[in-house]
């Protein structure tokens, strides 16, 4: 209750792009595999639209009007899996920029029209690319016409820094100590940004990746020269990185449900499935992850309600994207 | 022996297996291996440096090698090698 006499009621803001962050923090006591150590959850979906990359498309445009780089009326160009297209269509809603997003064309229903509903332009790229095809698309969209602007996420500062200035200070005011960090490895944003934070606090944090193993048919790359490493990336901050089936991250998802009550995205399932490993191997201290969305978004997909074997015969855990 | 995991990407090099057997003590001895085996990976594989291509990611059972000891990272019987392309994560 402590947390709740600090903010009763989360706080008052001019308007809603300002009421992005303070989300809340929250111990997951069943999953823990030891008594002395605790596992807690940072839900962005408290976000207004919904996930963490609401401090990341603030950050980016925030930046851009800070350094000139945009004004009013500007297009703004950002290849993206769903939720940052999201985010911004909110933001660039709210302040007045048209905005156009290129998205895998393998990615639930539910994405396509929460952009549409903002009023998002959105161009389609081969959805066994993966996030590799949208990348390429928006590059060669913004080279081929200057009057894009593009944040581009993937390569842009402003994006861990939405997480080294906010989220990060965010738990180290609720803790004092982070024993070990994970965060899903999708731009780097959220572990370059936290991680950078965590490890000057104390260099002794773990800080943990968790990668998602494409399912084969999002795999779909012709050689290895697609292949893509986001330039905000920095590998020797980075102490574990480890891969979850979207098998795991299904059977994670439905763990966090059904023992703990809360109803997250899919890649959440697997970053709890990495977090609690690393719990399994501590004796003490807090293991923080980053919860990047709730369920929502991928109720069309049947992963909450269809059992696991199922989904793995209709090939759903093979062919979606669901990160 | 361990097992090497290849990729779709990949296994047109490798005759369209998706899994190979091969010895080794670390990681590096076990890719050399593989390009042995099957000479068209070699250059997928690795730089003209012999170091590992910076697109490839490979996970000893499922953890990165690029953040333990990289080619040196050492192997035991019946570990699994997953050889996978760098991709964009999600976002």
């Amino acid at each position: 209750m402590e947390g709740l006499q600090n903010r009763p009621c989360g706080g008052r803001y001019g308007d809603i792009v300002e009421a992005i962050g303070n989300t809340p923090l929250v111990e997951l006591k069943r999953l823990s595999p030891k008594p002395g150590v605790r596992i807690y959850a940072k839900l962005e979906s408290y976000n207004p639209t919904g996930s963490v990359k609401d401090r990341v498309a603030r950050g980016l445009i925030e930046d851009a009007e800070a350094r000139g780089a945009i004004g009013p009326g500007q297009t703004i160009l950002e290849p993206t899996s769903g939720n940052t297209g999201i985010s911004l269509a909110m933001i660039c809603q709210r302040k007045g920029y048209p905005l156009k997003v290129v998205m895998p064309d393998n990615v639930t229903a539910e994405r396509t029209q929460l952009l549409t509903m903002y009023g998002a332009e959105i161009v389609y790229s081969p959805g066994a690319q993966g996030s590799n095809g949208a990348v390429a698309l928006a590059l060669e969209m913004a080279e081929a016409d200057a009057g894009y602007y593009m944040p581009y996420q993937y390569g842009n500062s402003a994006n861990p820094d939405a997480h080294y200035n906010g989220t990060a200070l965010e738990i180290l005011d609720e803790l004092d100590e982070v024993t070990a960090f994970v965060a899903g490895l999708g731009t780097g944003g959220t572990l370059m940004g936290n991680g950078r934070r965590f490890k000057e606090h104390d260099p002794e944090t773990t800080i943990v990746a968790a990668e998602p193993l494409q399912g084969e048919l999002v795999q779909g790359l012709r050689s290895l020269d697609d292949g893509f490493i986001p330039p905000i990336i920095d590998l020797s901050l980075i102490d574990r990185k480890i891969f979850v089936s979207n098998r795991d991250a299904v059977v994670w998802t439905k763990k966090l449900l059904e023992e703990e009550g809360l109803f997250l995205g899919v890649s959440t399932g697997a970053i709890a499935a990495i977090a609690t490993r690393i719990a399994g191997e501590l004796d003490e201290g807090n293991v923080v992850f980053v919860s990047p969305d709730d369920g929502w978004k991928y109720l069309s997909s049947g992963v909450y309600t269809k059992p696991i074997d199922q989904l793995e015969a209709e090939g759903v855990l093979d062919s979606a994207s669901f990160w | 022996m361990s097992t090497i995991k290849i990729p779709p990407v990949l296994r047109a090099s490798t005759g369209g297996e998706r899994e190979v057997s091969a010895e080794g003590a670390d990681v590096g001895e076990l890719l050399r291996a593989l390009a042995a085996a099957h000479p068209a990976t070699e250059s997928q594989l690795f730089g003209e440096d012999g170091a590992l291509n910076r697109y490839v990611n490979v996970y000893l059972n499922d953890e990165d090698v690029r953040v333990l000891n990289g080619l040196d990272t050492a192997v035991e019987a019946d570990d699994t090698l997953v050889i996978l392309p760098a991709m964009a994560g999600g976002a």
